[in-house]
């Protein structure tokens, strides 16, 4: 646990002030505005808790921070000398640093190449220092305690070795600014509780750290400050010690005072789907739930749950190893998504661009295509029908688009979303499941969204609703279960269902004292 | 927003009348092409306007093209055949081994058929079955097919075909309309209806656009492009038939190169090599296109190598130039 | 250590094997005098592998790289023929510059226009071919045309090996040192294995695809001068196909098509197999028409056994999953 690495004295940053500072920064893509003016400071030698829910901006403002996107408003300002960062070693050779969400690494490269890409030690004429970068390696390996051999492949490691690697690659450049985007969602609790003496260890040498994540207890546990985004605007900051969890909970989902949901008669029909013993080798075990016509399912979970992995196997994306499905009583079997659309069962994924949406093709053909069968003649399309039943279900959905031989791809997301969901309403399904469906589109899409999940539901199709947005979840729902490290964690209903037995379910808190 | 309350109203069909799509497309383009170098071949020389051998001119394309049609399927599906040359060889020496035993024509256009069938299957599998890149697949077949009708004829040749067997390319059904042109007209009209007006074909342009999303929507990916990579072999089967009868002979090296050649017809024919995109139409034309330069150079006492320039910098060109245009704009 | 399990160990065993199956029956072939001269024979597909192998890490694939060699090969020798007094010396230098040129011509028009690959090199291959036609006027330029020094090059022996051999060898040798200790070297894997990833640690991806190409273009343009020094003979068709035998040799050597995957040494390997296999059969009295049908035999059984390796595997979620991922690499 020696502390090898030697730190640079930042004397260009007075005290008391903060070393990074953002001011005003608008980023916006295509049909969405991720981040609106939100400003966010950093002190070197604490901790900055950055808390929000999905979507609310906060990997859009890591990507800004650490130069893979670039703010279309407003200012970077590093110990207070204003800063532009156009590519990710610009902001490197600033000394922020950043341990990503996602594994931005490379599998067939040795875990001490994975530290060092891009700043790899050389040696005589220019080249690679092997030497020296496995024995620093080591060392930042040893200082996080990772029983890792740099030689190793990083395609022979698991994910929480990954991520271990992550953390020493971020060490491995002398930063003023470390950035951790959910370190610990990987990790098991002892190396949490490693991570944690890192972070402390980190304060000690006078760095900034802006921490990212979704548990409350490592918050309170690690943080000196707080910054919370909803839907790219910031909503407050402060000290950690002058506010509660609830003060947090209330800020972070505090949209359910400007979002209206659906009125909905409760009235679930009879059983449609019921699912035995789920489990699959590496996803997730021991699924047992049922569905009724008419309800509206919520699965609520942290991101990693294992939630769209037990949707994609119901939809026969993926096999399960164990489990039985009924579709009203009737043992199904699911092989393919083909076969699961004929069984009813049909899936609106949360990547929309990737797995909803063909998104070079029309908005009617879009529609229509797991419905060819019924708007052809022996094999020959019929444009006319087509356009007919395109016409029919968006008209329902509300689709704002200039004309149904439009590319999906020129709609905005929430507009997309409307296709897929009309594309599978044209299969007359029994049961819908919806994969985040409102995850970043605009308010009016959400609530068009959600004003039509109602309604299927009053017509008596089953849905089930995953979905990371506690408003909507409490909103929407009729039932939720929640899941956990591939596990059914709870199942609430009625009274039980409250913004925090939520919370601490899908973390795995227990109940207040 | 604030618009989520206005009642719905229905969407318009289209935009645009097909019409005015087809203004605007990238087959007018290169039928514009094609007639600008047809005018450019006619002023050129006077051989050019003389029926006979425009006729004759029809043969530098009629067997690639017909390969190029099934191979549009494929590559807007997303995967490529690069075998398909070597299918000819291997189904070339199937009739050629047939007919020296005495088998007669009907005979030798089924095995010639099915050879192509088969060598098509095969890819087939290993690519929909075994996940294989159909790239490295096929560069392998292409060795291995072809490899195999060396190890068959050596430096040798098969030429005793029957007599009747020289209809299919060297046979004229009216007046200068060769069998040949007729065949693959009909081909041209297949393939049309088949990838723009049946089910079939709406779903090879959806997987093509995005594998993932068609999966997702119900669609049995693997089945669809394991019927395109038949059909792929099926039609070089075809043009094998063709090419030998044209030729009346079989030698290990026919059709060499010619992989390549339907592939640049396919993509010159403005079918995306990502897949997703393309016509029949376009790769009409662009048949068209790349045998009047052919012809039309060859009337010139241009030699075929140098023609390849062109066709080089077209498949470039006619990609790049959009790209350098839009970049410019902005 | 997973070195016995891995590709190369693999590929390296069969070669072995191969060797000693040959040497039961003809040891003479084994002989270190004959080794040399399979290698040597070798070494024009091995450097020309080389540089291909830098371009499919980078998810590229280069068609142009025969063309490129006889276009260079075809300016040595005019050269040569014209100004038989210009140093050996300078002729490499122009070989290499003139070839790492039309690599660049891939590279820019992959990484500025975003054209794929695949119809880049398929293009730009048909235009070389094509210029050389243009620059020779189809001549062929014979052994009594060049002067002793530019052909006597390739084949003076040093220490008991030929210039050619020499060759190959420093080419491994360089590009082993600069794949594994430069970090443009590690750059083609980041951009290969994950290009997504190599923007976050700020490597450009189509720069560095530019430089996979102008390694690749530079390595052809020296072949171009020792293919034609050595069988002292240039005219347009040389070389032809021998894009595709490259891009075998790095199949066989375990260089994965989707990029970012593979070793030189794998490389090596899979150009020494394709050498061996070439050379043996003669000796074997196999008749050498059977090598293309194994060469892509050889191919489909090594993307086969490749991709059995790497097989997706679903996410880990579950706890216990995660520790038995933990336990079996601790």
């Amino acid at each position: 646990m020696q502390m090898s690495v030697e730190s640079r004295q930042f004397d260009d940053v007075q005290a008391g002030a903060p070393v990074l500072e953002l001011r005003d920064i608008t980023k916006t893509f295509p049909g969405v505005k991720a981040l609106d003016g939100v400003s966010l400071e950093l002190y070197p030698g604490q901790v900055t808790a950055l808390i929000g829910e999905n979507g609310a901006g906060k990997s859009t403002l890591v990507k800004t921070l650490t130069g893979i996107y670039q703010p279309d408003g407003g200012a970077i300002h590093v110990a207070g000398e204003p800063v532009v960062f156009a590519t990710a070693q610009d902001a490197a050779a600033a000394g922020i640093t950043a341990i990503h969400q996602e594994t931005v690494l490379f599998d067939e490269l040795t875990v001490a190449e994975n530290i060092f890409i891009g700043h790899a030690p050389r040696g005589r004429f220019g080249l690679i220092d092997w030497t020296a970068m496995r024995s620093r390696a080591r060392e930042i390996l040893a200082r996080i305690d990772a029983e890792l051999d740099p030689d190793t492949p990083l395609r022979e490691l698991g994910i929480a070795s990954k991520h271990l690697v992550a953390i020493a690659r971020a060490l491995s450049v002398d930063a003023r600014v470390v950035v951790m985007d959910e370190p610990t969602a990987a990790l098991s609790h002892k190396e949490i509780e490693e991570l944690y003496d890192l972070v402390d260890r980190l304060k000690a040498e006078g760095r900034a750290i802006l921490f990212i994540s979704h548990k409350f207890d490592e918050i309170f546990r690690i943080a000196d400050r707080y910054t919370v985004f909803r839907d790219g605007t910031h909503v407050g900051a402060g000290l950690m010690a002058d506010v509660t969890e609830a003060d947090l909970v209330r800020m972070m989902v505090g949209r359910d005072v400007n979002q209206i949901f659906p009125e909905r008669r409760k009235a679930p029909g009879d059983e449609v789907l019921k699912v035995v013993g789920y489990a699959h080798p590496t996803e997730f075990e021991d699924i047992n739930f049922t569905l009724r016509r008419g309800e509206i399912l919520g699965f609520y979970g942290l991101v990693g749950a294992g939630r769209s992995e037990v949707m994609q196997a119901l939809f026969g994306i993926t096999k399960p190893s164990k489990g039985v499905t009924r579709i009203d009583g009737q043992i199904t079997v699911i092989r393919s998504p083909a076969r699961a659309v004929e069984a009813g069962i049909v899936y609106v994924p949360e990547d929309r661009g990737k797995q909803g949406a063909v998104i070079g093709l029309p908005i009617f053909q879009n529609v229509t295509l797991p419905s060819l069968g019924r708007t052809s003649r022996n094999g020959f399309l019929r444009l006319s029908e087509e356009f007919a039943l395109a016409r029919h279900y968006t008209d329902r959905l509300d689709l704002r688009a200039a004309a149904l031989d439009q590319d999906v791809g020129n709609l905005s997301g929430g507009n997309q979303q409307k296709v897929v969901i009309a594309k599978w309403l044209a299969t007359k399904p029994r049961v819908i499941i919806l994969d985040e469906p409102t995850k970043g589109i605009d308010i009016g899409s959400k609530a068009a969204v959600h004003a039509f999940m109602a309604e299927l539901a009053a017509e008596g199709l089953a849905v089930i609703m995953v979905s990371s947005e506690i408003p909507e979840v409490l909103g929407m729902s009729d039932r939720v279960i929640v899941m956990r490290e591939g596990r059914i964690a709870a199942e609430l209903e009625g009274d039980a269902l409250t913004p925090e037995t939520l919370v601490r379910h899908a973390a795995g808190i227990g109940a207040p004292a | 927003m604030s618009d989520t309350s206005v009642t719905p109203r229905s969407i318009p069909d289209r935009l645009q009348s097909p019409a005015a799509r087809l203004l605007a497309s990238w087959e007018l383009l290169l039928l514009v092409v094609a007639v600008a170098i047809f005018i450019a071949n006619s002023l050129a020389s006077p051989y050019f306007l003389n029926a006979w051998n425009l006729s004759d001119a029809t043969f530098n394309f009629t067997e690639k093209a017909m390969i190029a049609f099934a191979m549009a399927l494929l590559i807007i599906s997303g995967e490529i055949d690069l075998s398909v040359a070597s299918i000819i060889a291997l189904a070339s020496t199937a009739m050629g081994a047939a007919a020296s035993v005495g088998f007669g024509t009907p005979t030798l256009v089924l095995i010639g058929l099915a050879t192509g069938l088969a060598c098509g299957a095969f890819n087939g599998v290993l690519v929909t079955r075994m996940g294989l890149p159909s790239i490295v697949v096929t560069i392998g077949t292409m060795s291995l097919f072809r490899g195999i009708s060396f190890i068959v004829l050596g430096d040798g040749a098969y030429r005793d075909y029957p007599s009747d067997f020289s209809y299919f390319g060297q046979g004229y059904v009216f007046w200068v309309i060769s069998f040949e042109f007729v065949l693959f007209a009909a081909l041209a009209v297949a393939y049309y209806v088949l990838l723009h007006r049946t089910n079939f074909g709406r779903t090879v342009y959806a997987i093509g656009n995005n594998v993932t999303a068609a999966q997702f929507s119900g669609i049995r990916v693997e089945r669809v492009k394991f019927i395109l990579f038949l059909l792929t072999g099926l039609m070089s089967g075809v043009a094998a038939i063709c090419l030998t009868s044209r030729l009346g002979s079989t030698r290990p090296s026919i059709g060499t190169g010619w992989e390549l050649e339907v592939v640049t017809m396919v993509v010159l024919g403005g079918v995306s090599i990502l897949g997703g995109a393309g016509s029949i139409p376009g790769v009409v034309i662009a048949a068209f296109v790349m045998g009047l330069v052919t012809f039309g150079l060859g009337l010139l006492n241009v030699p075929g190598i140098v023609m390849s320039i062109f066709i080089g910098l077209m498949l470039i060109g006619v990609i790049a130039l959009p790209r350098v245009w839009k970049a410019w704009r902005a | 250590m997973s070195l016995l399990k891995s590709r190369e160990a693999l590929l390296g065993g069969a070669i072995l094997l191969l060797l000693a199956l040959i040497a039961s029956r003809f040891p003479g072939f084994v002989a270190p005098d004959n080794l040399a001269r399979v290698f040597t024979d070798t070494s024009p597909l091995l450097i020309l592998a080389l540089g291909q192998t830098v371009v499919i890490l980078t998810r590229c694939i280069d068609l142009s790289v025969a063309a490129n060699l006889a276009l260079t090969g075809m300016v040595c020798a005019m050269l040569n023929a014209a100004l038989p007094g210009v140093p050996v010396v300078v002729i490499l230098l122009l070989a290499v510059t003139l070839g790492a040129v039309m690599g660049m011509v891939n590279g820019l028009l992959v990484w500025k226009l975003s054209i794929p690959s695949i119809v880049v090199t398929l293009g730009t291959m048909t235009i070389y071919r094509g210029i050389i036609f243009l620059i020779s006027d189809g001549a062929w330029v014979n052994a009594h045309e060049m002067s002793a020094a530019f052909t006597g090059f390739p084949r003076a022996q040093i220490a008991g090996l030929p210039v050619l051999a020499w060759f190959g060898i420093l080419a491994a040798a360089a590009m082993v040192l600069m794949i594994n200790r430069t970090p443009l070297g590690r750059a083609f894997y980041a951009v290969g294995g994950n290009p997504h990833a190599a923007v976050y640690t700020g490597i450009s991806v189509g720069r560095t695809q530019f430089w996979a190409f102008t390694l690749s273009g530079a390595l052809a343009g020296l072949c171009g001068y020792l293919w034609v020094a050595r069988y002292a003979v240039a005219y347009v068709d040389i070389a032809g196909g021998f894009e595709l035998e490259v891009v075998a040799a790095c199949v066989i050597g375990g260089i994965s098509i989707a990029g970012g995957a593979g070793t030189i040494l794998g490389t090596i390997l899979g150009a020494l197999f394709l050498g061996i296999v070439k050379n043996a059969l003669p000796v074997i009295d196999i008749s050498p028409f059977w090598q293309m049908a194994i060469s892509g035999t050889a191919i489909i059984v090594a993307v086969t056994l490749n991709s059995r390796n790497a097989r997706a595997k679903g996410r880990i979620i579950l706890r216990k999953a995660q520790e038995q991922t933990e336990g079996a690499t601790a």
